[in-house]
């Protein structure tokens, strides 16, 4: 399926108000990278990758890592309007027994690829994905890994980059989700990454740096990563964290919970009246 | 049983060779017998034993330079789209440096990538301490999912490897650098899973695992000569553990030794010790390295100083079984 821009926009809007409310009935779980990364996620869901909701293991499939694992909600909220499971269960994320857990596992939902929550080893893994493929002499098929910025902080994360360049694996892409915040403060403040872009040039990517929240540039610049064939391509998207709730914007502190349902309330007033609309397509 | 074992056991002119090259041969029979066979390689290729792989299949084989947490996970990323990978370093680094990333993307994932120790235990020799990886035993079989096997020699250690490659799960294999007796022979069974008496015998058993195994039949030798009858029980697999043969053996000795070139905490004889302990308790020695690191100096040397070989256990059992009665149901 292939939203245009206007319903994509739509669609990231009704996303964003799901995880709120999933987090609310959840009483656990991480806002500012969700809300942050609901375009990019609404984007390669509904209009990038080439994948069957309802084949979730389809072996034509384009992967999608996420390696920044705690930023799951995201995801399941996004698959479920998909179609690979009903907006029902997004009640369940985090109970016992739940396969929407609380950190990504491959085995517990289908489509979830890997597991994660530790960080920094999502590129390596995209990297032996993509390098498998690329003995198949499978050319069609993309593997795309999204990462958070501070979890560049990891070794193994530039393992996997110069592993990556080594192999020129142009079947790579990588979006950086970089909204300058990590647990303990701003990037810049705990671990400082700049200068990101010429980073990832000295190691041999293609590089591109985009608005996070403009769908078009999201589109347009995994076109262009598709069409790089000799070396891997990392797409650096700034985006705001919390994006959608302006109380919760540029804020670190947001990167984990909410802090009451308060909160939640208010951003849902928030979302709702975004675009104009008063509530979600689901009520 | 006939276990098939060479004729020499205990003699000056057994044959020597170092485990690692049977992995090194059963690693290139198991790429010939399934093109989704790889392997991968932490800047070790000679020394772990990958060179014939690699020369044979170039395009199937992958270097990642020192970057064992890459290792891994770039294993992981591969067997997710069908491969079987065999992921080598020396056993302090992997699964040393890499112990989280096995955790969460080879067990919690379940994917089928073998992890290959090598220079496993102090026999590494003048290398040191840093590189003589003790501790691999007790850290792989405490993760789920994970098969975990030390084979006995290089003719074991190939059937082991090329069992691992079919057996379709996460699985760990611990080889040694230095050369060790060869004591088994084709016709030897093995089987993953599987524990061996390799000679009977009712005053205590000793069970061992990896190349400890033939250092536990020259100590029974040696026993014999004193009038100890030690029933000696090979245990390649630590995990799953075989319960029927080693609880059989147990129940008909009455007393448990057990022997690893590791340290005695947590690994092999641990497994053990947990077993009876909950179906047949009774006393269990336990010979490793007792909770200190090893040093450099020549294999055999150390293997001396440490009490980990047939000698040391051969004296260790005598004074132990003089003192510690045979407990029965």
């Amino acid at each position: 399926m292939q939203l245009t821009i206007p319903q994509l926009e739509q669609k990231a809007n009704d996303i964003r108000i799901d995880i709120i409310k999933m987090l609310e009935k959840a009483g656990s779980g991480h806002v500012a990278g969700p809300l942050d990364l609901t375009d990019i996620f609404t984007a390669l869901y509904f209009h990038i990758l080439k994948h069957d909701p309802k084949n979730p293991d389809w072996n034509d499939r384009d992967i999608l890592i996420l390696s920044n694992g705690h930023t799951v909600p995201v995801r399941y909220v996004t698959m479920a309007h998909a179609g690979y499971f009903p907006k029902e269960e997004l009640a369940t994320l985090r109970q016992l027994g739940t396969r929407l857990q609380g950190h990504p596992e491959r085995l517990r939902l289908p489509g979830m690829e890997t597991t994660s929550g530790p960080l920094g080893s999502g590129v390596s893994q995209s990297a032996g994905m993509a390098k498998a493929l690329q003995i198949n002499g499978d050319d069609h098929r993309w593997v795309y890994c999204i990462t958070s910025d501070g979890e560049m902080d990891e070794g193994n994360y530039w393992e996997g980059v110069m592993f990556a360049a080594k192999y020129k694996l142009h079947n790579l892409i990588v979006i950086v989700d970089r909204n300058n915040i990590q647990i303990d403060g701003n990037t810049e403040n705990i671990m400082p990454l700049e200068n990101l872009r010429d980073k990832w040039e000295a190691f041999g990517w293609h590089v591109q740096e985009i608005d996070g929240h403009n769908m078009e540039s999201i589109i347009d610049a995994t076109s262009m990563a598709r069409a790089i064939v000799e070396r891997p391509s990392v797409i650096i998207a700034h985006t705001i964290p919390g994006k959608g709730v302006p109380f919760m914007e540029y804020d670190y502190h947001f990167h984990g919970m909410m802090h009451n349902s308060q909160e939640a309330k208010d951003a849902l007033k928030k979302l709702r009246s975004l675009g104009g609309k008063v509530s979600g397509d689901h009520d | 049983m006939d276990m098939h074992l060479v004729g020499n056991i205990g003699a000056d002119d057994i044959a020597q060779e170092s485990n690692r090259k049977g992995f090194g041969r059963g690693l290139l029979a198991a790429g010939k017998q399934n093109d989704q066979v790889v392997a991968l390689c932490a800047d070790l290729t000679e020394s772990t034993q990958m060179t014939a792989f690699a020369e044979a299949f170039p395009e199937r084989y992958i270097d990642v330079g020192v970057a064992e947490q890459n290792l891994v996970t770039v294993g992981s990323g591969m067997a997710a789209m069908g491969k079987i990978p065999f992921v080598s370093s020396y056993a302090a680094f992997c699964p040393g440096r890499d112990w989280e990333q096995i955790r969460t993307t080879i067990c919690l994932n379940d994917r089928p990538v073998k992890i290959v120790g090598s220079h496993a235990g102090v026999s590494v020799g003048p290398d040191g301490a840093t590189h003589q990886m003790l501790e691999d035993i007790a850290l792989m079989r405490v993760l789920p999912n994970m098969i975990v096997v030390a084979p006995g020699d290089s003719v074991e250690a190939e059937k082991a490897t090329q069992a691992i490659a079919t057996n379709g799960k996460p699985s760990y294999i611990r080889l040694s650098r230095a050369d060790s007796p060869v004591f088994t022979t084709k016709d030897t069974p093995f089987e993953l899973g599987k524990a061996y008496v390799l000679k009977e015998g009712a005053d205590v058993a000793i069970m061992a695992t990896g190349t400890m195994t033939y250092q536990a039949l020259v100590a029974a030798q040696l026993l014999e000569k004193q009038g100890v009858h030690a029933e000696v029980v090979h245990v390649p697999t630590i995990k799953p553990l075989d319960h029927d043969t080693i609880l059989a053996s147990a129940h008909k000795c009455g007393r448990v030794v057990t022997a690893e070139e590791a340290q005695a905490a947590a690994g092999f004889g641990s497994a053990v010790t947990e077993l009876l302990a909950e179906n047949l308790p009774m006393p269990v020695m336990r010979i490793g390295m007792p909770d200190r690191f090893g040093e450099s100096g020549k294999p055999d040397e150390l293997l001396e100083f440490f009490g980990l070989n047939g000698k040391h256990i051969a004296e260790k059992t005598t004074e132990w079984v003089g003192r510690m009665p045979q407990y029965h149901r």
